[in-house]
């Protein structure tokens, strides 16, 4: 029974790391950039999220809404004023940029809202369920949460398949310059991949914090990283691979603590992506690329 | 080329800006010069801005006191709760003058930081970095708060005293120094009073944002208390996930607890019934408790923690031992070193986290360790 | 004289060698007439270990085109192996120098052989992946340094992974702790030394570049697959720069560790090995005196805005993406130029010479 129940918690954790790595797998397909900001813009999310309710009083779908607007806002300004100008540089410099866009949403959120932490109410209210007079629990943020992430991913394939948008996203993926040459707007496309990115983190942010409810300034870092971990293990740019990354790092991060060791868990979940990468070096779910002489 | 020309100019102005730093706070003044470093920026800014907040208020207080003739001055510098930057912010102290040093704030960065002032011969007295190394790195390193193990070894005989039969889980930071010291001193006692420890698990700061896993182990190990040696930071969300899975075990902390009453948005009643160790209650109604919580409130929106409790006897306590020894503005700082330690070793020393304190030679304090039980949302005594 | 100065090459070399020497003559005499402050004296040190990393790290990143986000795991094995080698040599070699350099030389082998290791299977990948794989080795070192217990007892010599402290018998000492990291170390690093390490890293990193090794490096970071039809073996010479690069590192973090009296696992964290890419990126990829100053500059900079309190992280944040939009971004590049050329030609203007062409 324990090994079922450690199943669920390693899905729930690993369904919130999959809508983070959903945001990153999109941004890094597109504009082709590791966006290392995409954590705090997480942790925005949920300090939105968190003011909403507590301090206005609104409910869980307003505050919802709320932090997917801030975040929305914040990703396109982040976008135009901080990667915009640095479109056809090398991808590190980008990268560095990113670096210090994280650099400065973690000050600033420690200047607004300082570094007291904070415990987010959590936005499900519904009860858990208790099976087996109580020797199995699913809480229900787990089944909101594996559902939200589902539903993005499902979503996102269809909007990346089937709306003309999402053609151009793809378009501009596969080349930019032909995507070009065709009459797609270039720019247009990248910052609207931005929008949706940073309204899937406020998403994320409000489903980290009410499974974690501590939220700090530092919050979004680590579950970054990790997210970032799991696009890669997917095979980054591809949309069911973050989703199959997220769910397995959480459940090899769960059983590690449980069965190895609750403080050699990092190695262990890294031993395996570096495993998997050289058994598959594009990720599980990626395209390898051939390159062209 | 040309980006190198201007790499040259952000390192001119670099230099320069460092330059004004140093210039400026060269002023000489007639007021005792006390330094602090600890995290003001970062993941454990929470503990560095309490006991800033703290010192700041203690030597307000001090300084407006008319009848006062030894007025106080105080620079706080950031260490990130990391060594390295911990000996910078302990350097550009220096450069300003501190003659005596209140920090630092966490363990390692104390660690790296002691032995510089042993050899600086500046007197060091840390509110809060607990590891035992600190009392022993030099004669004139002291502590305000408790000892790791001893605190520890007290924890288990609360324990031993209350819930005799108590199924016991611990969960701990392996990677704090802090938390793992008390692990350690509680294991040692707990052996010794052979108290049932049906479950040890740990995290690590990288892995701290998921405790579920933790939690359910001993949940499934059947214990039915929990000790927690951990800050509250980390302690809400264990409490949290607990009472999602239905599970209610007895809570034990230490000192790193308190505040969890004060973290915003988080539901109290689930705290009902903890005990704790913690030298400090802010819900106490002497006057000087309740004077000090006026001021910190207002001055930071926020209830004060026994961090910043613990900062603000630092502060009393060096300007008691100043005062008795006669110690003037103007001396040197390895002479106010010498005259601090006959005095803290001698001196007995009533302050907000407890009375009649003393020092051993180590640098080791003394004080009772109280022990309450939060009762509807309030610390109470626990007999 | 005349023909070597002409190469460009070669110049660049010596301009770097020069800058770095007439850096560290200052600095010394300065030091030695007692007119640096306390913490200017502070910063001597660990510049020089971060000059280093830097340089190595531009080798990997800058010439060989390899994104590294590791580099501060090679940093933490030469500084926790530094140390207890420094602390097992205590009763052999007397003389602090000495015993640096053997810490240091040790702790640059095993980052170096670590490096070779992990080199075979991780350099069959490239690019992004590449990246992850590293970042994933820092975190794997940083959290097994973290559990690893050394200590020495009556017994001997000990050394441990646990989970749990290691217990040594009565009167043994720990070198390494666990969570506590490292304690007690001796300060045995110097400004001198680290100059010494400074030069070092220059003399490999600048000699390989310029080698035919090193050419065949650039070649295949243009290029690679018209690099490897013309017979140069890429792996081979991935793989030496990445070793090269490890052992300079592990070197830096010996000299680094040696500073400070304690210090833990967690300081070998991503954001080191972050703020070690930034360095490298702002002084300008492959150029090594850009590493040298940006390292320089930008770690005095956090410092020097001590004086801003809370803001200054802000600041630093801000500072960076400005530079990084000044330096690389071609619009604003457009802009400066213009204005560049409006100084000038007021520069010439005022001065009444005639513009010269620019021989570059």
């Amino acid at each position: 029974m324990q090994i079922i129940q450690y199943l669920i918690n390693g899905i729930s954790i690993g369904a919130v790391y999959a809508i983070i790595a959903l945001g990153y797998t999109m941004v890094y397909g597109i504009a082709k950039m590791l966006n290392f900001a995409h954590g705090d813009v997480i942790m925005v999310g949920a300090y939105i999220s968190f003011c909403v309710t507590n301090y206005l009083g609104a409910p869980a779908w307003v505050a919802l809404i709320a932090a997917m607007a801030v975040c929305t806002v914040l990703g396109i300004v982040i976008e135009g004023l901080a990667y915009k100008p640095l479109r056809g540089t090398p991808s590190l410099a980008v990268l560095i940029t990113a670096i210090g866009v994280s650099y400065f949403l973690q000050n600033a959120a420690q200047l607004i809202w300082s570094s007291s932490p904070k415990s987010f109410t959590s936005i499900v209210t519904m009860k858990p369920i208790s099976l087996l007079d109580g020797q199995l629990v699913i809480t229900g943020e787990v089944l909101v949460t594996v559902a939200v992430s589902a539903l993005v991913m499902v979503g996102l394939t269809l909007f990346t398949g089937k709306t003309r948008t999402g053609k151009a996203m793809r378009a501009v993926s596969e080349d930019r310059d032909a995507a070009q040459l065709m009459g797609i707007n270039v720019n247009r496309t990248i910052s609207t991949t931005f929008a949706i990115g940073s309204a899937l983190a406020a998403v994320a942010g409000v489903l980290l914090c009410s499974t974690v409810p501590t939220l700090q300034p530092t919050t979004g870092s680590m579950p970054g990283i990790r997210a970032f971990t799991a696009a890669v293990l997917g095979g980054i740019g591809s949309i069911p691979g973050a989703m199959l990354g997220g769910i397995l790092i959480g459940i090899i991060e769960t059983f590690a603590k449980a069965y190895i060791s609750t403080q050699l868990s990092d190695a262990v979940v890294f031993s395996v992506l570096i495993i998997i990468l050289l058994v598959k070096p594009a990720g599980l779910l990626g395209k390898q690329v051939q390159e062209k002489v | 080329m040309k980006k190198l020309i201007a790499m040259c100019l952000a390192l001119v102005m670099a230099l320069s800006l460092l330059a004004g730093c140093s210039s400026h706070s060269g002023s000489d003044s007639d007021a005792l010069k006390i330094g602090m470093t600890g995290p003001l920026t970062g993941g454990n800014a929470v503990y560095g801005t309490a006991v800033q907040a703290g010192i700041e208020i203690a030597v307000e207080e001090i300084n407006a006191d008319p009848n006062n003739t030894l007025k106080l001055e105080f620079q706080p510098q950031d260490d990130e709760a990391d060594g390295e930057k911990a000996v910078s912010g302990y350097n550009v102290l220096k450069d300003w003058g501190m003659q005596v040093f209140i920090g630092t704030v966490t363990s390692s960065a104390c660690n790296a930081v002691a032995p510089l002032t042993v050899e600086d011969e500046i007197f060091l007295l840390t509110p809060s970095a607990t590891a035992a190394e600190v009392a022993t790195a030099g004669s004139s390193t002291f502590q305000m708060c408790f000892t790791d193990p001893n605190q520890g070894a007290s924890a288990a005989e609360v324990i031993a005293n209350n819930w005799p039969e108590a199924a016991i889980g611990i969960v701990y930071d392996a990677s704090d120094d802090y938390s793992s010291g008390l692990y350690d001193g509680f294991k040692n006692k707990a052996a010794e009073l052979s108290l049932n420890v049906v479950c040890e698990t740990s995290f690590t700061g990288d892995t701290k944002s998921d405790l579920s896993t933790q939690v359910t182990m001993c949940k499934d190990a059947g214990a039915d208390l929990m000790f927690l040696p951990i800050y509250y930071t980390e302690a809400s969300y264990i409490l949290n996930y607990a009472s999602r899975i239905d599970y209610a075990p007895q809570y034990v902390g230490c000192d790193g607890m308190d505040g969890i009453l004060n973290v915003e948005g988080f539901d109290t009643s689930l705290a009902e019934g903890m005990a704790l160790l913690t030298p400090f209650d802010a819900n106490a109604t002497d006057e000087a408790t309740q004077s000090f919580v006026a001021k910190y409130t207002e001055k930071t929106g926020e209830v004060p923690t026994q961090f910043a409790a613990d900062a603000y006897d630092c502060v009393y306590a060096v300007y008691q031992a100043a005062v008795a020894a006669g110690v003037k503005a103007s001396d040197e700082p390895a002479d106010i070193c010498a005259a601090l330690i006959e005095q803290f070793t001698s001196m007995t020393f009533d302050g907000l986290t407890g009375k009649g304190m003393t020092w051993d030679s180590e640098g080791m304090i003394s004080k009772a360790p109280a022990v309450v039980v939060i009762d509807g949302g309030i610390y109470v005594p626990m007999d | 004289m005349k023909k070597i100065l002409n190469n460009k090459n070669t110049r660049t070399n010596l301009i770097t060698y020069l800058v770095v020497i007439v850096a560290f003559v200052i600095m010394q005499t300065l030091y030695s007439l007692d007119m640096l402050s306390n913490s200017m004296k502070g910063y001597l040190v660990p510049i020089c270990a971060y000059v280093s990393l830097a340089v190595s790290l531009n080798l990997l990143v800058g010439v060989c085109g390899e994104l590294s986000l590791g580099h501060a795991g090679f940093m933490g094995i030469g500084a926790f192996s530094g140390v207890v080698i420094a602390a097992l040599l205590k009763d052999v070699i007397a003389s602090d120098v000495l015993r640096l350099l053997c810490a240091m030389v040790f702790g640059g082998l095993l980052a170096g052989a670590l490096g070779f290791l992990i080199g075979i299977p991780v350099l069959r990948l490239r690019g992004d992946y590449l990246a992850i794989v590293t970042l994933a080795f820092g975190e794997i070192v940083k959290n097994l340094v973290g559990n690893l217990y050394v200590g020495i007892d009556s017994d001997g010599f000990h050394m441990a992974i646990s989970t749990s402290r290691m217990e040594l018998l009565e009167g043994g000492t720990y070198l390494i702790a666990g969570p506590k990291g490292a304690t007690g170390v001796e300060k045995l690093a110097s400004f001198p030394m680290g100059f010494v390490l400074v030069l070092l890293t220059l003399f490999v990193v600048l000699n390989l570049i310029n080698s035919k090794e090193g050419r065949a490096i650039k070649a295949v970071r243009d290029n690679r697959i018209a690099a490897e039809s013309v017979g140069i073996n890429v792996t081979a010479f991935r793989m030496k720069a990445f070793v090269v690069s490890a052992f300079l590192a592990g070197m830096a973090g010996a000299l680094f560790g040696m500073n400070y009296s304690s210090f833990t696992a967690s300081k070998f964290n991503f954001n080191t090995s972050i703020n070690i890419l930034v360095f490298v990126v702002l002084g300008g990829m492959g150029n090594i005196l850009g590493s040298v100053i940006s390292a320089t500059a930008l770690y005095v900079l956090p410092e020097a805005m001590r004086g801003l309190e809370d803001f200054r992280m802000l600041l630093y944040a801000v500072v960076l993406i400005l530079v990084m939009l000044f330096t690389w971004s071609p619009k604003v590049k457009e802009k400066t130029e213009v204005v560049s050329e409006w100084v000038k030609g007021l520069f010439y203007k005022l001065t009444g010479k005639k513009e010269v062409g620019v021989n570059e």
